[in-house]
């Protein structure tokens, strides 16, 4: 682009202040997280030193194994449950409602305006009464309340997404496939989520991080047996004498697992974030 | 037997959409309707009166200064928040345009706090924020020349500056993202064309990269702006509405009517009243943006 500068020396200049901006940008949005992450290796001396200490001296794991040996980790794995067997159904269930959409126009305009309207529903006007009719069905603090939830509030999500996926889907696989014999269903175990499949991933992974980002449903409608991690990092608050160390482990078990996932998924994700973006 | 089972396809289109669409009423639909019944009741924590009342729970909403203070202030982090947010999301998405290396490494680097759960970067704030042990009050110290004692999640004057510290730190990351997609797709060939014609940096802007761009961004803007009408976490984690209800926000306030006060009927008027609203909203701006098409 900067073509029409003839000075290397111009745009080298031009590319060093770029990478000076980068950097100082890279520190603000960074530390933080790198903050969260030193305090959980902190000695109670050195969380309340002041002024504060910038890296610990040495790293040492008791406040984690406080954690374990509380049970209170086992809220990272409720989280885990639930997140991962909320998104598994919403991915089934939403990507043949998307194929319905996209190939049969099923309900036409109306549905699918009325499907992407929900995504934008603001949780706290839903979950008073989702908690009554909870109470009433026996939900509360059970897995499958939260998995129910969890997968109907990421259906309007995968299905928004997946939409643009199968779009790009060339019809004549799908009629191959028919003229072959293949039953609907066949169709779309053998053609249509195969070829779907980095959507799939990338769709899979937001929604995954949905379910597992949640504390207000989790705050109503859970009490000891199904609480998940964001819900007992609050419970370690308490006015001025926080518990600091199991705020940060307890953060720091929670936010470890979505790092490894984006990581892994990281080629599928560029293109989702793009496309969901750009598709709409 | 019904059709289904002599023509098996003719039905199919309905029968791979009725689990999603059932799970989706399941979850919206009812949701309304029994907001909408409970509303005309008078149920709360001493009584349990479901005879009809009328209009009485609305007209207590429309009189209710707390809930039209807590709108208010969700109404002042969204108009703080999200034109910033906007804005620096897109002078970083121009700053990484062009290919520089380490660029993966940068950008991979910078959307660390997006994928972080809300709660938690409050709750990382918190410390951060903290007066005696937390980093920025010593950072602070180190231009002032002597020791700050900022209480920021409990003074009034710096709450709403450490509620949008944390929101922007949060989620600009998202909107550089999106808005870095967008501008690699803008047509190079155009731009170069008016730089070269000696246009300026802002008219090019102006005409050539924002129209292309606008489709993208304006879904940006709406799902920031719905979220921000609904934060919640981050308040929760921070300062819980506090000082007094100097930060509560819509979603802060129902909370408390429903959970804390077991005032019924009222918080289920309130719901019904909010879904309601943002129902028209948001389908006045699905059909407007086309993303239905």
């Amino acid at each position: 682009m900067s073509s029409a500068l003839p000075f290397h020396r111009r745009k080298g200049f031009r590319l060093a202040m770029r990478y000076l901006i980068a950097c100082i940008l890279v520190v603000i949005f960074v530390f933080p997280v790198y903050w969260l992450f030193i305090i959980s290796f902190k000695t109670p001396d050195e969380i309340f030193a002041y002024p504060p200490v910038w890296y610990p001296n040495s790293i040492q794991f008791a406040n984690y194994l406080v954690l374990f040996k509380d049970g209170d980790a086992a809220t990272v794995w409720n989280s885990l449950v639930l997140a991962t067997i909320s998104t598994f159904f919403a991915m089934i269930l939403g990507t043949i409602a998307a194929y319905s959409l996209v190939r049969f126009k099923t309900g036409g305009e109306n549905l699918a305006v009325w499907i992407i309207s929900q995504r934008m529903m603001p949780p706290v006007a839903i979950v008073f009464p989702v908690f009554l009719l909870y109470v009433w069905l026996g939900w509360v603090d059970t897995y499958i309340g939260l998995i129910v939830l969890y997968t109907a509030f990421a259906l309007p999500y995968v299905i928004w997404m997946m939409r643009g996926y199968i779009e790009d889907i060339p019809l004549e696989l799908e009629e191959s496939a028919l003229v072959d014999g293949c039953t609907r269903w066949e169709v779309l175990r053998k053609v249509v989520f195969p070829m779907a499949r980095s959507g799939l991933f990338a769709t899979a992974v937001f929604t995954f991080v949905f379910s597992w980002n949640d504390f207000l449903f989790a705050l109503v409608l859970t009490r000891t047996e199904v609480t998940t991690y964001t819900v007992q990092v609050t419970h370690y608050f308490g006015g001025q004498s926080n518990f600091w160390a199991k705020i940060a482990a307890m953060s720091v078990l929670g936010t470890i697992p979505v790092f490894i996932t984006v990581a892994i998924m990281q080629r599928y994700l560029v293109r989702g974030i793009s496309m969901g973006a750009v598709k709409g | 037997m019904s059709a289904a089972a002599i023509n098996p396809d003719r039905n199919f289109k309905y029968w791979i959409i009725a689990p999603a669409v059932f799970l989706m009423l399941a979850v919206g639909l009812f949701p309304l309707i029994y907001s909408l019944i409970v509303s005309f009741m008078r149920i709360d924590m001493m009584d349990t009166d479901t005879s009809f009342a009328g209009l009485y729970n609305y007209k207590n909403l429309f009189q209710d200064l707390r809930l039209w203070q807590s709108l208010l202030h969700t109404l002042i982090i969204t108009a703080i928040a999200l034109p910033l947010e906007l804005l620096l999301g897109l002078a970083m998405a121009y700053l990484f345009l062009e290919k520089m290396p380490g660029r993966q490494i940068f950008i991979s680097l910078l959307v660390l706090p997006t994928i972080i759960s809300p709660i938690v970067a409050g709750a990382t704030w918190r410390l951060l924020f903290d007066n005696q042990y937390g980093p920025i009050n010593q950072i602070l110290a180190w231009f002032a020349g002597e020791r700050v004692n900022a209480l920021w999640t409990i003074s009034p004057r710096l709450v709403y500056p450490a509620i949008i510290f944390c929101e922007i730190w949060q989620w600009t990351p998202f909107m550089f993202l999106i808005l870095l997609a967008a501008l690699s797709n803008v047509d190079k060939s155009q731009t170069e064309a008016a730089e070269i014609d000696g246009a300026p940096f802002w008219r090019v802007f102006r005409y050539i990269v924002l129209p292309s761009i606008w489709p993208v961004m304006s879904i940006a803007i709406l799902i920031r702006g719905l979220d921000l009408f609904r934060i919640f976490d981050i308040i929760w984690a921070l300062t819980m509405g506090g000082p007094g209800t100097m930060t509560e926000t819509i979603s802060i306030y129902t909370y408390t009517q429903g959970f804390k006060q077991f005032e019924t009927s009222y918080t289920a008027a309130m719901a019904f009243l909010v879904i309601v609203i943002l129902t028209v909203v948001i389908v006045w701006a699905i059909r407007r943006m086309g993303l239905a098409k």
